[in-house]
């Protein structure tokens, strides 16, 4: 089925079988394999992408059910240059080791800012990062990574950048 | 997964005549793509509701609260007509999973499926809701029967939930701490003419706790364990911790509704 999307911020179409998940299109179609694959049963987060600004576990979407609608995966974030806010801090509070979690746990924490706010609590982040499984951390820094992350974005909201 | 073909109607009336042969529903997707992705089940064709926007309102109505089957879980937990109507319906839907899950999961997929540990079923019966189908209308008693089995026949479609506004609801769960299903969870309504129990997880299927509604409602002593001759039991917990677990869920859904318990 045709699908058009915009995937970070330019249109693109996919004709592609209709059971095609949108991770899979992304990774082996788009070459995009910044969004991973952490489990089968659509629990680990690691596949999370923002669909018109709302994460979702890409693994567990249908591509062709998105037709119209923006996708952002961990690409259309930032540059090496220029991170996002919430990748910038993720680096500032070493919430990363291996690194695989990563990309869902940027979205997640991206989602969470914009939900609460600049001063989303510790308890709301560890509520909210249920549906993210990390295996190296601990979640302790990812947690500090994601509320400094939320600071740092609503500032750069609130300045207009 | 094998392959299959998809199809997205515009309306509901589009959505029964795609309906064909060996078909299958999409709501959500977030128990269907993943039982597909592990083959536990496999069809030709999917019929998507996700345009089926005329099946997400949420409206009260007199005395019932209706949620629109496609109604996904995120919205149920964050609408201000839930909210005022029955706070504890708002609080269950938020419970459900996590954010990403509710984000896209479904009313009626959840209870077109009716996983046996799912949370909306125990509300269903406390609060003695209406399923309404492209069929007809079941009452929550007689539409959930047993594990993953329900009143739906082949290509019936659910297009929304008439819960009935009780005085007091509250919905009290033990999480699975990976999956966050219920391990125990119990929803207790107060009406005036007295209260509805519904229980989730400790049993092979949702259902009424007519033990606990009577001594609710002749104020006799309460069950302190369910007791019950079809108990789940499995590597997560044993039959005995989920009747003792409905238990404890029971009391706790009482103190937050103020019942004598
Ligand atoms: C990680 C994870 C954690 C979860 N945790 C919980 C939890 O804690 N508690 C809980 O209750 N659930 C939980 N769920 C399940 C979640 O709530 C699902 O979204 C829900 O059970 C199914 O809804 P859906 O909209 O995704 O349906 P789908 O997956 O699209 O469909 C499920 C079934 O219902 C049928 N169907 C869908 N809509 C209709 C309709 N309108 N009429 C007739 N049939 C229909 C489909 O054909 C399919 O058979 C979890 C899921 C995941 C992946
Ligand atoms: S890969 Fe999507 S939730 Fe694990
Ligand atoms: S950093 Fe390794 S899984 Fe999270």
């Amino acid at each position: 089925m045709l699908t058009n999307l915009v995937l970070n911020g330019a249109p693109v179409t996919l004709d592609l079988p209709d059971e095609t998940l949108l991770v899979d299109a992304l990774r082996d179609h788009l070459g995009l394999t910044g969004t991973h694959i952490g489990c089968d049963t659509s629990q680990c987060g690691a596949c999370n992408v923002l669909v018109d600004g709302m994460a979702l576990k890409s693994c567990t979407l249908l591509l062709a059910t998105l037709d119209g609608r923006q996708v952002t995966t961990i690409e259309g974030l930032g540059t090496a240059e220029h991170l996002h806010p919430m990748q910038a801090a993720f680096r500032a509070h070493h919430g990363l080791q291996c690194g695989f979690c990563t990309p869902g746990m940027v979205v997640a924490g991206i989602a969470i800012a914009e939900t609460y706010g600049a001063d989303v609590d510790v308890a709301t982040v560890r509520h909210a990062l249920e549906g993210n499984l990390c295996r190296c951390t601990g979640y302790q820094n990812i947690v500090t990574s994601i509320m400094a992350g939320a600071k740092a974005m609503m500032a750069d909201a609130g300045t207009g950048v | 997964m094998t392959p299959f073909s998809l199809h997205r109607p515009d309306t509901v009336e589009q959505a029964l005549a795609a309906f064909a042969g060996d078909a299958a529903w999409l709501a959500g997707g977030h128990t269907l793509i993943p039982a597909m992705k592990s083959r536990l089940r496999q069809v030709e064709r999917l019929v998507d509701l996700s345009k089926l926007h005329a099946l997400e309102g949420i409206e009260h109505m007199g005395d019932s609260l209706l949620v629109g089957a496609m109604a996904r879980h995120v919205s149920v937990a964050t609408s201000p007509v839930v909210k005022a109507a029955i706070p504890g319906l708002a609080l269950l839907a938020g419970g459900i999973g996590d954010p990403q899950v509710r984000n896209k999961g479904t009313l009626g997929g959840s209870i077109a499926n009716n996983d046996p540990a799912a949370d909306y079923p125990a509300a269903l019966l406390a609060l003695n809701a209406l399923v309404d189908t492209s069929r007809g209308t079941h009452a929550a008693d007689d539409y959930f029967q047993g594990m993953f089995t329900t009143a739906l026949e082949d290509g019936e479609l659910i297009t929304a939930v008439r819960f009935a506004v009780p005085l007091a609801f509250h919905y009290a769960k033990i999480r699975h701490p990976a999956s966050r299903y219920a391990l125990a969870g119990v929803a207790v309504a107060r009406f005036a003419d007295g209260h509805r129990v519904g229980v989730t997880g400790a049993t092979s299927g949702a259902l009424r706790w007519t033990q606990a509604e009577a001594a609710l409602n002749s104020g006799g002593a309460l069950p302190a364990v369910l007791v019950h001759d079809d108990l789940a039991a499995d590597i997560h917990a044993s039959a005995q911790y989920r009747a003792h677990l409905a238990g404890v869920m029971l009391k706790q859904a009482l103190a937050a509704i103020g019942s004598a318990g």
